[in-house]
C-alpha cells in the first residue's frame, strides 16, 4: 500500500488535481499572512500542511473553502482552482463551494442536537433527504463511530467523549458527500488513542475523499500523509512576518531528503 | 508593654466600626426585603373588603358598576383586556424583535451596528406617558381614519375586525402602543443571546455548505431558544404591567367585545383611570383587588422566566449567573 | 466515487437557487424589522418635537397654569417643573445611600444564602408594575393622611432602588481583591477599607447608575398618580403636600379635549424627552470614561 502510494506520489503529474493554488497572497487588515503560495492538491491523497506556529497554515486551509470570508478584515489575491474552476472570485458563491470542500475543526464542535440529527441536519438542509437513515449510518460507519452510537442515536451529541465528538464531526462532514475534506489540526485536542483512530480513518477513507490536514505534529504527518507541504515564517525589513510555502513534495522526500535547508532544520528539530 | 496595650484598645473601637457598618448595611438590605413584604401585605390588606364580598369569583366576573345601590365589581372584563392586548402585542413584537436582533448580529455592516443598537435602546427610554400622548393624538386618529376602516372592509367578516372606532381609542391602538414598548426589551435580550452563540458552532454549520439563514435556523435559534422564551415572557410581563399608555389609548369600556376596534380596559389601565378617587370603600378595595391580580401575574411571569432560563442552561450543560435578565 | 467538476453532487444541489432565494428573503425581512424599529423611534420623537417645539417658550417654565382660563393661552407648567425637581431629587436622596449600603452588604458581608434572598427581593421589587407600587404607597402613606411629595418620592425611590443597587454591585465586584487585601494587610479595619478605599473606586459607576435611574424615573407617571397628583396650580417646593410633576401633567393634559392643553402637553413631552436623552447620553459617556480609566489604571 505504501509503496503504491509512494509511486503514485512521486509521479504527481499522473494524478488528478483537485485543487490548484496559484500565487495566493492573504492578509488581515493589511498585515500579510501568506505570500505567493503555489501548490496542487491531488485527488485521493492525504496532503499534510506542516510548519511552525504562526506560519499561516490555518489561514491557508481556510482559503480553500472560503471560510476566511467570515473575517471582515481578510483579503486575498491569487487563484484557487477546484477541478479547473476558479473559486476565489466574488461572483462565486461560497455556499456552493463548501458542500464540495468540507471542514473539520480543531476543537470538536458538534451541534447541540442528537447524534442522529448532527449528521442528518446537513443532508436535510442541502436537499439530500432520500434514505436519510442510510446516509447517517454510512457516514457514522465511515467515521468508525457507528458501533459505538448505534443504540443511542437520539442521545445528545454533547454526551460523547472528545474523540467521539470529533469523529461525529467527521461523520457530519462526509455525510454531505464532499470531494475534499479539510482538517485543521483535528487531533490536537484529543488523546493519543483518539488521535490514532482519526489517523486510521483518513487512511481508510482516502479512496473516497481527498484530505488536506494541517498538523503541528510532524510524526503525524509522517504517519498519515502522502504529500507534505512545509510552510515557514519569513520576515520583512520592518519586522512584519508572513508565511511562505517552502517545499512541497511526497512525504518521504520531505522527511528523508528535503531540498531546502529550512525544511531540513524543521524536520530534524533544529527549530520550531 | 505600651505597644501591646494600644492595639487592644483600638481593637474594640475598630470592631465597633465594623459592627456598625455591618449593622447599618444589613438594616438597609433588610429594609428592602421588608418593603417587598409590605407591598404584598398592603395590596392584600387593601383588597380584603372586596375579597370578602366577592371571593375568588371576582376574578372572572364580567361587570363593573360603581353606581350606588347597584354596585357590582369583577375583574373578568379587564382580565380579558389584559390578555388580548398583551398577547397580541407579544405576537407582533416578538418576530420583529428577533428580526432586529438577527439584523444586528448577522447582517448589519460594522458602522451600523452601534448606532442602530443605540436607537433601539432609546425606544425603550421613551416614557410611557409620552407614547400614550402620541397614541391619543397622532396614532389613534391615523388608525381610526385609515387603518381600521380598511381592515374592516377587507376582513370585516371576522368578528375581530368590527367597525372602526369613533375616537381612535381602541384595543387595537393599545396593541400597537404596547408592541412599540416591548420590542426593545425582547430585542436587546435576544441580541445578547445571539452574540453568545459560539463562533465554532456557526462555522461548523457554514462549513457544511449551508446558507446564513439555514445556519441561523439550524444552530443559532435552537441554541438561544430558552433565552428567547424568557425574553418573551419578560416582554409579556412588561405589557401586562403597563398602565399609563394603555389607559390613555384604550377607550375605557367595560365588558367583553370581540372587535379589536372597540374600546376596552386592562387591569392596569382600570386602576390608573380611577386615580381621582373612588366613590365607595368597596370600589377602592375592588380596584386594589385588580392590583392584587396584576401583582400575582407579574410575579408568575418573573418566576417563569427564571425557571426557563435555568432549565435551558441545564440542558445545555452551562451555568448561568443572571440574577435578573435585563 | 469522486467525479470531476461540480457535476456529481449537482444532482442534489438543484435546490441551491431556491435556498438562495429563501436566504435573501429572510435577510430582507431582518432589514425590514430593523427599519420598522428605527422608524418607530423617529416617528414618535419627530411627532413630539414637531408639535412641542412651537409651543416651547419660557412661559412654560416660569408661569403657572391658569385654572379656568378661556381662550388659547393657558400659560405654563412651572408648578410641574418645580414639583418634578423636588420629587426626583428627594427620591434620589432616599435611594442612593440605601442602595449603596445594600450593595456593600451583599458584596462584603452577606452569606451566600442571604445574598440570594436579598437579590430575589430586589428582583421582585424590580418586577412589580409601577401601578402596583402606587397602590402600595397609597395604602402605606396616603390613606388617612392625604397625598404628599414624600409619598410620591418614596414611590419613585422604590422603582429606583433595584437599579441603583444592581449597578453599584457591579462596580463593587470590579474592584480587585488585591486592593482590599493591601489595605487590610496594613492593619486598616474592614469598615475603613470599604468606605475609604473600595467605595471611592466605584464612585464613577455609582454616579452612572444613579443618572440612569434618574432618567428612568423622571418619566414615570403611575407611581405619582395615587400619591402626588391632586395639586393646586401654585409652584411649591415643600413635599409635605402633593406636588405636580411633568409626567402627571402630561397625562392629565393628554386626556383634555382642549387643543391648548395638548400644545402644552407636547411642549412638556419635548422637554422630558430632551432631559431623558441628555441624561442617558451623559450616563453612557460617563460609563465609557470610567471603563477607560479602569483599564489604564491597571
Amino acid at each position: 500500500m505504501i509503496t503504491q502510494m509512494q509511486v503514485r506520489a512521486s509521479r504527481p503529474e499522473r494524478l488528478d488535481r483537485v485543487l490548484a493554488v496559484e500565487s495566493l497572497d492573504a492578509s488581515y487588515g493589511g498585515k500579510p499572512a501568506l505570500k505567493d503560495v503555489t501548490m496542487d492538491v491531488y485527488e485521493n491523497l492525504v496532503t499534510a500542511v506542516i510548519g511552525p506556529s504562526g506560519c499561516g497554515k490555518s489561514t491557508f486551509i481556510r482559503c480553500l473553502n472560503r471560510m476566511n470570508d467570515l473575517i471582515p478584515s481578510f483579503s486575498q489575491t491569487g487563484t484557487i482552482r477546484y477541478h479547473g474552476q476558479d473559486i476565489t472570485g466574488s461572483d462565486v458563491d461560497p455556499v456552493a463551494i463548501r458542500r464540495h470542500i468540507g471542514m473539520v475543526f480543531q476543537r470538536p464542535n458538534p451541534f447541540p442536537k442528537s447524534i442522529y440529527d448532527n449528521v442528518a441536519w446537513g443532508c436535510k438542509v442541502l436537499g439530500m433527504r432520500d434514505n436519510l437513515g442510510d446516509r447517517v449510518e454510512r457516514a457514522l460507519t465511515q467515521a468508525a463511530l457507528w458501533d459505538e452510537v448505534k443504540d443511542r442515536l437520539k442521545a445528545s451529541a454533547l454526551s460523547l467523549s472528545g474523540g467521539q465528538q470529533q469523529r461525529l464531526c467527521i461523520a457530519r462532514a462526509i455525510a454531505v458527500e464532499p470531494d475534499v475534506v479539510l482538517m485543521d489540526e483535528p487531533a490536537s485536542a484529543l488523546d493519543p488513542i483518539a488521535t490514532g483512530a482519526i489517523e486510521q480513518l483518513m487512511h481508510d477513507l482516502k479512496q473516497d475523499y481527498s484530505f488536506v490536514i494541517v498538523t503541528h505534529n510532524m510524526q503525524q504527518a509522517a504517519r498519515v500523509a502522502d504529500m507534505t507541504a512545509f510552510f515557514s515564517i519569513s520576515r520583512g525589513e520592518e519586522g512584519e512576518r508572513w508565511g511562505e510555502l517552502v517545499e512541497y513534495a511526497p512525504t518521504e522526500t520531505i522527511f528523508t531528503n528535503p531540498s531546502d535547508k529550512r525544511t531540513e532544520d524543521y524536520v530534524t528539530g533544529r527549530f520550531g | 508593654m505600651q505597644a501591646a496595650e494600644s492595639p487592644r484598645l483600638s481593637d474594640r473601637r475598630f470592631r465597633a466600626g465594623d459592627a456598625a457598618l455591618q449593622l447599618v448595611a444589613g438594616a438597609a438590605a433588610l429594609a428592602a426585603c421588608v418593603v417587598v413584604g409590605l407591598i404584598v401585605w398592603k395590596v392584600i390588606a387593601g383588597s380584603l373588603p372586596s375579597i370578602r364580598a366577592y371571593g375568588v369569583h371576582f376574578v372572572w366576573r364580567v361587570a363593573w358598576n360603581p353606581v350606588l345601590g347597584h354596585e357590582v365589581y369583577g375583574a373578568g372584563s379587564f382580565l380579558f383586556g389584559t390578555a388580548v392586548t398583551s398577547l397580541v402585542a407579544l405576537l407582533l413584537a416578538a418576530p420583529l424583535a428577533i428580526g432586529v436582533a438577527l439584523f444586528l448580529t448577522e447582517l448589519a455592516p460594522r458602522f451600523l451596528r452601534g448606532p442602530v443598537t443605540a436607537l433601539v435602546e432609546t425606544l425603550a427610554a421613551i416614557p410611557s406617558v409620552v407614547i400614550g400622548l402620541w397614541g391619543i393624538l397622532v396614532l389613534g386618529p391615523v388608525l381610526r381614519d385609515h387603518v381600521e376602516p380598511a381592515l374592516h372592509s377587507a376582513l370585516g367578516f371576522i368578528p375581530l375586525f368590527g367597525p372602526a372606532s369613533s375616537s381612535g381609542s381602541s384595543v387595537f391602538t393599545a396593541i400597537v402602543v404596547l408592541t412599540i414598548m416591548i420590542l426593545p426589551i425582547v430585542s436587546s435580550i435576544s441580541r445578547e443571546l445571539f452574540l453568545g452563540v459560539p463562533r465554532e458552532l456557526r462555522e461548523g454549520a457554514l462549513a457544511l455548505g449551508t446558507t446564513r439563514w439555514e445556519m441561523v435556523r439550524g444552530v443559532v435559534l435552537p441554541y438561544a431558544r430558552s433565552g428567547i422564551a424568557a425574553a418573551m415572557i419578560l416582554g409579556l410581563g412588561r405589557a401586562i404591567g403597563e398602565a399609563i399608555a394603555v389607559s390613555q389609548v384604550i377607550g375605557s369600556v367595560v365588558g367583553i367585545h370581540w372587535s379589536l376596534f372597540s374600546g376596552g380596559d386592562t387591569l392596569g389601565s382600570k386602576i390608573a383611570e380611577s386615580y381621582q378617587g373612588g366613590t365607595t370603600k368597596l370600589q377602592v378595595a375592588s380596584l386594589i383587588y385588580l392590583g392584587l391580580i396584576l401583582l400575582v401575574f407579574s410575579l408568575l411571569m418573573n418566576v417563569a422566566a427564571q425557571w426557563i432560563v435555568r432549565r435551558g442552561a441545564r440542558r445545555q450543560g452551562v451555568g448561568t449567573n443572571r440574577g435578573a435578565l435585563g | 466515487m469522486s467525479s470531476h467538476g461540480i457535476t456529481r453532487a449537482d444532482v442534489q444541489a438543484v435546490n441551491l437557487p431556491r435556498r438562495r432565494i429563501v436566504n435573501s428573503a429572510m435577510e430582507l425581512l431582518a432589514w425590514l424589522a430593523a427599519a420598522i424599529a428605527v422608524a418607530a423611534l423617529f416617528v414618535v420623537v419627530w411627532s413630539v418635537v414637531k408639535r412641542g417645539a412651537p409651543a416651547l417658550n419660557l412661559d412654560l417654565l416660569t408661569k403657572t397654569p391658569v385654572q379656568f382660563a378661556l381662550g388659547p393661552v393657558k400659560q405654563g407648567l412651572a408648578n410641574a417643573f418645580a414639583g418634578s425637581l423636588v420629587l426626583v431629587g428627594l427620591a434620589t436622596l432616599m435611594t442612593v445611600p440605601v442602595g449603596i449600603l445594600i450593595a456593600v452588604y451583599l458584596t462584603e458581608y452577606a452569606a451566600p444564602s442571604v445574598r440570594s434572598a436579598v437579590s430575589l427581593a430586589l428582583d421582585i421589587l424590580n418586577g412589580v408594575p409601577a401601578i402596583v407600587i402606587a397602590i402600595f404607597v397609597y395604602g402605606l402613606f396616603v390613606v388617612g393622611r392625604g397625598q404628599s411629595g414624600w409619598a410620591g418620592s418614596f414611590a419613585l425611590a422604590c422603582l429606583m432602588l433595584p437599579l441603583v443597587t444592581r449597578s453599584t454591585m457591579e462596580v463593587l465586584l470590579l474592584v480587585p481583591g488585591s486592593l482590599r487585601e493591601a489595605s487590610l494587610g496594613l492593619g486598616v479595619p474592614r469598615w475603613r477599607t470599604t468606605l475609604s478605599i473600595v467605595l471611592p473606586q466605584t464612585l464613577g459607576g455609582i454616579v452612572t447608575g444613579t443618572v440612569l435611574a434618574v432618567a428612568r424615573v423622571a418619566g414615570e407617571t403611575a407611581p405619582l398618580l395615587f400619591t402626588s397628583s391632586i395639586v393646586g396650580t401654585q409652584v411649591s417646593w415643600s413635599p409635605s403636600h402633593a406636588l405636580q410633576s411633568i409626567p402627571v401633567a402630561i397625562y392629565e393634559l393628554s386626556e383634555s379635549p382642549d387643543p391648548a392643553d395638548h400644545a402644552r402637553a407636547w411642549a412638556a413631552a419635548t422637554v422630558l424627552l430632551a432631559f431623558i436623552l441628555c441624561t442617558s447620553l451623559a450616563a453612557r459617556w460617563l460609563a465609557t470614561r470610567g471603563r477607560r480609566r479602569l483599564s489604564t489604571s491597571r
